[in-house]
């Protein structure tokens, strides 16, 4: 593990009021955009792609390549920013948002003039006030000094940028959902082709880019694309945030390279320092809840893109690690699970909506203590049948149901066979005469 | 942007026709503006606490949509509720991250309190109960909300204290007016 690790995105982090314009011109802020000015737009997405900046939201797709899909003759275009941090349990976004708000500004200003937008649309959940208000001033600050509007700093480059908050939903992550929301409808996903980049906000072609990822931009367009792939594991090239939550004795939001194992940023002494009581870790969902579980022994995993499908996940996700210890009940862990998706379904897809509602009916009755062995083949079997992956619906978010519940059975699976072999004799039958 | 009612606020409440005058206002200013739908309604439930059959009607003839339009939108966010709420909203996280350091106990403690259950409202209209999906406050879990304030690593025995904060500040603004 490197540890000689400067941070960069969270370089202004503790530095006192680094959300004020005047702290982030002067700790070297906005000269990125300005140096992208004096490139073209062409030139400036080439060094995006040759830095194979990945994208932070979740799936990992190169910001570059994703700007390059743009039809070549357009008049308008959108950006949108995916702040609407919706993944449980992360607040990497937050922290960025909170204590460095001009640096998101300054990537959204690098990625709009890359893609030629002409109106940025910042997508923030509902729940963020505190983060809410501190960009929304320093947005005014920004527009103050002429760096959004019309000609910015001098150039034919014009963009205005708006804040839209939330109205609670998690599929409004999605990035579809998100511009069905932001058009004042429900924001079910929308059923790709057409993808965004060719028909997105208003039917105009639209980009979506997670604020992590902008934020990596004006560090990327300063110090170089070698600067940036000199960093981390090949394919997960850049600094990454890793926040951390559960009972350990240090919960919060750190920054390294991909580099960094999940045992490292739970025991680490500049990271989670270790479990509270030093309890052993059971469990650990890694990536956000939707990527899996891995289990206390498979903590050597490389928090980097390509790692956790060696360990049966989907992904990196969001990096975003939530780590349960000795003491706690699967069949909770479980039933905590299952829910969120039950509930966050938007309903368009059968698969999706039937699936992850009977995958909470059952993990309600183990959670009783009327578990049936066959309950736990029916939950794996399930999650093999919905998902974007065999094709039976129209977003991720049933394959991110899957992914935990499909991790917890099987790499947990003889522990949830104790309970169910340990409950009292006639369980089962009272426990479904009432359900029923 | 954000137009709501000052917390506890007990002073003389403004009538529906009032209301509904401002809403009037709210929709011209924002009826040419696309996707105006969602900021608006959030502005409505500002106004009235919770967003009333007269007020959606209102909004659908403004925003030239039709009420099942509005309706429909109204009924996926959850934070839009059609029924009257507390002047205090109590949200509690069930993500997973408060849930593994107890976030459940913390909810069956308020639920105790306040003699309500998820959902519900207290006789005195004070607050309403809902739980919620994680909201990014997981390093310092268990967190909940009280209307959009987050309180960090709430323990059961710190519960009264944290609700209590809202129940005197009526009594304050029932002593200033
Ligand atoms: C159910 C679901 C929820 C999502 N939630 C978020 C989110 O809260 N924030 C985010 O940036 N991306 C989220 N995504 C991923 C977005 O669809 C999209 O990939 C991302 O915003 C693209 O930005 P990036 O390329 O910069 O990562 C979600 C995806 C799904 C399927
Ligand atoms: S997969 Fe699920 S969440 Fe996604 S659009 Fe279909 S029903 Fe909605
Ligand atoms: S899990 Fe409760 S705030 Fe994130």
């Amino acid at each position: 593990m490197s540890s000689d690790f400067e941070p960069i995105l969270m370089r202004n982090v503790g530095v006192a009021k680094a959300a004020d314009l005047q702290v982030y011109e002067a700790r070297g802020g906005y000269q990125g955009i300005r140096k992208a000015l004096q490139m073209s737009p062409e030139e400036l997405i080439d060094e995006v792609k040759k830095a194979n900046l990945r994208g932070r939201g979740g799936a990992g797709f190169p910001a570059g390549m994703k700007w390059s899909f743009l039809p070549k003759e357009r008049k308008v275009t959108y950006l949108c920013v995916n702040a609407d941090e919706s993944e449980p349990p992360t607040f990497n976004n937050r922290v960025l948002m909170e204590s460095d708000p001009h640096q998101l500004l300054e990537g959204i200003m690098i990625a709009g003039y890359a893609t030629r937008a002409t109106v940025a649309y910042i997508y923030m959940r509902g729940e963020f006030t505190e983060p809410f208000h501190i960009l929304q001033r320093a947005l005014n600050q920004a527009y103050a000094a002429g760096y959004f509007g019309k000609k910015i700093l001098g150039s034919d480059f014009s963009m205005e940028c708006y804040i839209h908050r939330g109205a609670g939903a998690y599929v409004c992550g999605e990035e579809t959902g998100l511009i069905e929301s932001l058009e004042g409808k429900r924001g079910w996903p929308r059923i790709k082709p057409p993808f965004p980049a060719v028909a997105g906000l208003f039917a105009k072609p639209t980009v979506v880019n997670n604020v992590e990822t902008l934020c990596c931009l004006p560090h990327i367009v300063l110090r170089g694309a070698a600067w940036f792939t000199a960093i981390g594991p090949q394919g997960s090239f850049g600094p990454k945030l890793f926040c951390v939550s559960g009972p350990v004795n240090r919960p919060g939001c750190f920054e390294e390279s991909m580099n960094i194992t999940v045992k490292d940023l739970i025991y680490g002494s500049k990271f989670a320092q270790g479990m509270i009581g030093n309890k052993a870790v059971k469990g650990v969902f890694p990536g956000g809840l939707s990527m899996g579980v891995l289990t206390g022994d498979e903590l050597e995993m490389r928090m980097d893109f390509d790692s956790p499908r060696k360990f049966g996940l989907l992904g990196l996700g969001t990096a975003a690690l939530v780590v349960f210890n000795e003491d706690t009940d699967i069949r909770d862990v479980l039933l905590n699970v299952t829910r969120f998706y039950a509930m966050e379904s938007c309903g368009q897809c059968t698969q999706c909506r039937e699936g992850t509602g009977w995958m909470y009916k059952i993990a309600q009755r183990i959670s009783l203590g009327a578990g049936r062995r066959e309950d736990l083949d029916i939950l794996v079997e399930t999650t093999r049948n919905m998902g974007m992956m065999p094709g039976l619906s129209i977003c991720g978010l049933p394959d991110g149901a899957a992914f935990p519940i499909r991790t917890l059975v099987e790499k947990f699976r003889a522990e949830f066979e104790q309970h169910i072999v340990r409950q009292e004799p006639g369980k089962v039958e009272r426990v479904l005469r009432v359900l029923n | 942007m954000e137009v709501t009612k000052p917390a506890g606020c007990t002073c003389e409440e403004a009538t529906e026709e009032e209301l509904l005058a401002r809403l009037d206002e709210v929709l011209t200013e924002y009826r040419a503006k696309p996707g105006a739908l969602i900021p608006v309604l959030q502005m409505a439930q500002g106004l009235f606490g919770y967003l009333p059959e007269v007020a959606l009607k209102r909004v659908a003839l403004g925003l030239n949509k039709s009420f099942s339009e509005v309706a429909g939108v109204v009924s996926f966010y959850s934070f839009f509720s059609t029924i009257p709420r507390g002047q205090h909203v109590v949200r509690v996280c069930l993500g997973t991250a408060c849930y593994v350091r107890g976030g459940k106990r913390v909810l069956d403690t308020i639920k105790q309190k306040l003699k309500i259950d998820v959902g519900e409202t207290t006789a005195d209209h004070l607050f309403t109960l809902e739980v919620t999906r994680c909201f990014g406050a997981c390093g310092l879990a268990p967190a909940i909300m009280i209307d959009s304030d987050v309180h960090h690593r709430v323990k059961p025995n710190r519960i009264e204290s944290v609700l209590g904060k809202y129940r005197s500040e009526v009594v304050v603004a029932e002593r200033s007016a």
